[in-house]
This record gives structure tokens, sequence and C-alpha cells, in this order.
């Protein structure tokens, strides 16, 4: 993250009144140095639970695999976008998709609920398995598969409606028929929005910070119980604050969902991910010459960042392109 | 900036000047649009002025309340156009009921659920388009032949008047909605989607209320703009002197405009005066319903 955006950053904490008060930082005059000093300790101890949770990760090496991908390519209208993709993804783990632009990481993502479908004229080859049942199999319905696999989006997309009424739309369509109070307030809650906007929650979504819509967006995602929650590049709209109380709640959401990220920023698949698939971009191998996305390396994030196998992978990694 | 000076050499670099020849050219050329434009704006309002002033100087004589709760008369003292503000709100409601559930129904066909690049959608387009710049007395004549005669035969009453406005209106009513939807962000629908609604759910939920203020401005300027038209009444047959409020869907009926056209047309000078009496309260009609239009964009208006 770069240094310029902090002076964005006090405005973005004013906003979120009681979240600055949570954090200590005094009303008077804030310190951009303190409030830097705060920022960094957080971040050290995300790192450090991110650490912790890796542990774990590389022990439990038979967790559950939610999502197999089997030499999945994807087409626009005849032409691939992204080709020959196989992972297996797990549960309860952050794996995150990095590489440069045009690499297919997200088109890739909208395979895993379907929302390819939407795009006219895509098609997706290969298998998809979600715990063993091909998601594109015929019998499969995508509402069914998007309520199961929620999708939190580049640009925060709240309704234009009360805060309220964005979490609840997700269950109401859903059929839900138990108390909506308590499960607005628990999705709220668990998307750590709740003591920001309890005083109103009949205030229109669109008032909120940036930061605070995509946290709305998160909770409205939680909001209909999902198994998996697909991220496509979460932060890229967001200041670093805000960026980083983001990746603290995926760290504490990790623990009952699975979560998949895209994201262009390789220090926060450094910082959050569990598991980096890195994607560039070949040279096609049809007559038409089309850049064609392709996974390069998919491995444990630390060893994608410190050790990788490939010399592509090492070469976005350190920096050289990308 | 002295040590910048010091260090350059100043007899190798040109002085500035922040003056220009061309300077006085691109004020006179600057003043003389801007002149042109405000000019633009004060030839439109001196015809607004002139209409209205026009009118109240001509009709403030009849203009009260015996002319709006009078029935039309042989005699202009005592004619007045309650026949015909009945007949105009009775085709505004026939308007509203039919015109307005097509249209956005089929706004929301063109923009949320038809394959755009279909060559049958694309024909469905520009057959729009067109509509809506057709001429009223078409529509009249469209009236005419396939409702008042025709295949229906329903004669010259406030349902064929209704139903032919309807048509009128119609394309500006499509095209104003499909404005209003497509100024919905398609991240709304999106993340509608991606929470497991179906696409129905996600438009009629989301996208529609979104779009709601868009709509209701554009099918009120449609409608206002539909009170006045004279042409297709008068081509449908529409009483010119009508003593009673219609009291139904059958009834015969007069309008506003042809209330006008009828007193204007007359030789009798007093009827000139009610004409301009009538005008006025048309004019006002129209303006409120602007109004409500200017007033409902400007209170739900949304930035996204």
């Amino acid at each position: 993250m770069t240094e310029r955006p902090i002076s964005e950053n006090r405005g973005a904490v004013v906003i979120d009144e009681p979240e600055r008060k949570r954090e200590g930082v005094s009303d008077a005059g804030v310190a951009p140095q303190a409030e830097a000093d705060a920022v960094l300790q957080e971040s050290a101890k995300l790192a450090e639970v991110t650490r912790e949770r890796r542990r774990q990760v590389k022990e439990g090496a038979g967790a559950e695999t939610v999502f197999e991908l089997k030499d999945v390519s994807v087409t626009y209208g005849g032409s691939y976008a992204v080709q020959g993709v196989s992972m297996s993804i797990r549960k309860n783990e952050i794996t995150a998709l990095i590489g440069p632009s045009g690499c297919g990481k997200t088109t890739v993502l909208r395979c895993l609920n379907r929302t390819n479908d939407l795009i006219q004229g895509a098609k997706v080859h290969g298998q998809v398995l979600y715990h063993d049942i091909d998601l594109y199999g015929p019998k499969v319905e995508p509402v069914e598969v998007r309520r199961r696999i929620g999708m939190v989006f580049q640009k925060p997309n709240p309704f234009p409606k009360s805060i309220y009424d964005n979490v609840a739309f997700g269950p109401r369509v859903g059929g839900f028929k138990g108390n909506m109070d308590e499960l607005v307030e628990r999705s709220l809650r668990r998307a750590a929005l709740w003591d920001e906007v309890k005083r109103d929650l009949k205030a229109s979504a669109m008032a909120l910070s940036g930061g605070q819509q995509q946290r709305l967006c998160i909770a409205r995602c939680i909001a209909v119980e999902p198994d998996v929650i697909l991220m496509d590049e979460p932060c890229s709209a967001l200041d670093p604050v805000s960026t980083l109380r983001i990746e603290e709640l995926m760290d504490e959401l990790v623990s009952e969902y699975t979560i998949i990220i895209v994201t262009h920023n390789m220090q926060q698949a450094a910082r959050v991910s569990d598991r980096t698939g890195f994607f560039t971009v070949a040279e096609g191998q049809d007559e038409k010459d089309h850049r064609i996305g392709i996974l390069v390396e998919y491995d444990l994030t630390p060893t994608v960042f410190t050790n990788p196998s490939d010399p592509r992978t090492e070469a976005y990694v350190t920096g050289r392109f990308g | 900036m002295s040590t910048l000076a010091t260090q350059k050499d100043v007899s190798t670099t040109p002085p500035i000047s922040l003056t220009s020849r061309r300077g006085r050219w691109h004020r006179t050329r600057d003043g003389a649009f801007r002149g042109a434009v405000t000019g633009s704006v004060l030839v439109g309002l001196a015809v607004l002025v002139a209409l209205i002033a026009q009118s109240l100087v001509e009709g403030w004589p009849k203009l009260n309340w015996n002319l709006i709760t009078s029935f039309p008369s042989s005699f202009p003292e005592k004619a007045g156009i309650q026949s015909a503000i009945f007949g105009t709100f009775w085709m505004v409601g026939i308007v509203l009921v039919v015109a307005i559930p097509i249209g956005v129904g089929a706004a929301i066909y063109m923009e949320q659920f038809a394959d755009t690049e279909a060559w049958f959608n694309r024909f469905i387009d520009v057959i729009i388009q067109n509509l809506a710049a057709v001429p009223s007395i078409v529509y009249g004549i469209l009236g005419l032949a396939f409702l008042a005669r025709g295949f229906l035969n329903l004669g010259p009453v406030v349902l064929t008047a209704g139903l032919t406005l309807s048509f009128l209106v119609l394309p500006v009513v499509i095209i104003a909605s499909r404005e209003a939807l497509r100024a919905v962000p398609s991240s709304i629908l999106d993340g509608a989607l991606a929470l497991g609604a179906t696409r129905w759910q996600g438009v009629s939920r989301q996208v529609l209320p979104a779009a709601i203020p868009g709509i209701a401005t554009g099918s009120i300027l449609a409608v206002s703009r539909a009170i006045g038209e004279a042409a297709p009444l008068l081509l449908l047959g529409a009483l010119q002197f009508i003593t009673f409020n219609p009291t139904g869907l059958n009834s015969s009926f007069t309008a506003l405009p042809i209330q006008i056209f009828n007193w204007v047309s007359r030789p009798n000078v007093g009827f000139h005066v009610a004409a301009a009496a009538a005008i006025i309260v048309l004019l006002c009609i129209t303006l409120l319903m602007n109004a409500v239009a200017i007033w409902l964009r400007n209170r739900f208006q949304q930035t996204w």
C-alpha cells in the first residue's frame, strides 16, 4: 500500500465516528502518528493471526475440499478467456487468486457461483465440482448455487434502500421465516458493522462510507448463510484503513466460511490468504492468437511468495512485472 | 525565486508574457456566444410569458369559479368548462391505467430480459423510437379506424379517446422508462442475483423500485403533453357541446382543448374571452403536473 492515501484515511475515520472512538483515537486533533501506529499495530496483529492459521492449514493436510476445478476453460463468444485451470479449494481457508489484468482470475471466480451465466456468450468447459456435485450439471439450479455461494463485488453495491432492507433482502427472497430483526443484527455483528449502524437501521445504505458499504455488502452476503464467500477485489475501491478492517473481517469469517478472494494487491494476498493461485496471460494457441489466462502456480501462500516453483511467479511476486 | 533567476542566463530566456493579441478576439467571441445562448433562453421564456399574459388579459373577466362549475351554454356569460375538465380527467385516468403498466412492462422487457443482439428486439427498438415521433393526428386516424369504428366500433366515447391517447403516449412512456431503468447500475441486479434472487425478484424488488422516480417523472410529462392534444380527439369526433360529465367509459365527452377550439372558432367575442380563460385553466393543469414531475425528480434523484 502506498503512503499517499493516508490523508484520505482521516476523512474516512471521521465518518466512521463510533469506530474511531472504539479504537481510542482522541476527538480533538487526530494525531497522524498515533493513527498510523494504531494501523500498524492492527496490521501486525492480523499478520500474527494469519500465521497461526497457516500453521493449522499446513498440519490439516486432509481438509475437506469445497471446490474441485478440473481443466476449466471459459470462452466468450467462442474465444478463450482462460484455459485449463485445475485446482482444489479447501474448506475454511482463504484462497487468493492473483495475477496481472486480463489473466482470467475474475472469470474463474465467476465460474464458482455461475455468475458467468449472466454474460451473453460466456461458456464454461471442463468440470467445476462443488462438494462433488457438478455445478454445471443439467439439473443444477443457478439460483440455488448462488444462495450457497455468496459474492462480494469490487465496487460496494448496496441497494438504494435502508441498511435493514439491504441485509433482509437475501433472506426474504430465500423464504426465510424466522426472526428477521435478530438475523439482521447477527449478520451486521458478524460483519463488524453493528456498532456503527445500530442507532439507525432505517438510514439509507447509500449514506454510509465506502468501507461501511462494503462491510454492509458482506453482512448482506452472510445473512443468507452461505457456505462460501467469493470476493472480487473487495478492497480495490477502499482506503487502507477500510481495507484493513475488511481483511480483519475475512480473518474472523474464515472459521465459518470458505473465502476465495481475487486481488490485484499482492501484499493483501500475502497478508490474509492461506493458499494463493497465480494466473498470468499466455499468448493464445488458436489461430486468432488471443491472449489467454492460465493458472501458473497454486500452492500455500508462503511458498508462492518466498519459494515459488515457476520463474513467472517469482518475477511477478518480486515485482518485476505486472 | 531569486535563486532561480540568478542561476538562469537572463539574456537567452525569452521574457514571460501573459498578454495576447488574440485575447480581445477571444473575449469578443466568448461574449457573442454567451449572448446567443442567453437570447435563446429569453426567446423561449418570452413566448411563454406573452402567451400567459395575453390569455390572462383577455380571459380575466371570465376567470372565476363559475367558469369551472358551469357547463357549456349558448350564452357566453353563462358558459363553463366543467364537463370539459371532467372529460380531460377521465381521459387522463384511462391513460394512466392503460399506458403506464404496458409502457413500464415493455421497458422492463427491453432492458432486462430481451436479448439486445436479436434482430427482433432491435427491430422493436427502432419501431418504438419512430412511433414516438409520429404526429398525433395519425394516432387519431388509428383510433378512428380501429377503435371508434371498424372492428371494435366503440363510437366517439371517452374510452376511445383515452385509448387513443394511451397509444399516443405509450412510446414516450416506454422510452422514458427504459432510460430510468438503464440509469440503475447493473451492479444492483448483480448484487441481488448473487444473494440467490431470481432475475424477476431482482428486477421487481430492486431495479424497478430504484427506477420508479425516473419512470414517474417521464410518465407524468408524457401525460401532461397528452392533455393538451386536440387533433386526435377532433378526428375521433369528440362532441363540442356537452352539458353533462362523463358517467362511464361509454359516455360522450368533451375535453379542454376541444372546448377551447370550439369557442375560439365562434363569431361571438364573448366566447373568445371564455376560451382565453379556459386556456389559463389548461395551462395551470399542465404546469401543475410538470411541477409534480420536477419535484419527484429532485426529491428522489439517486446518485450512484
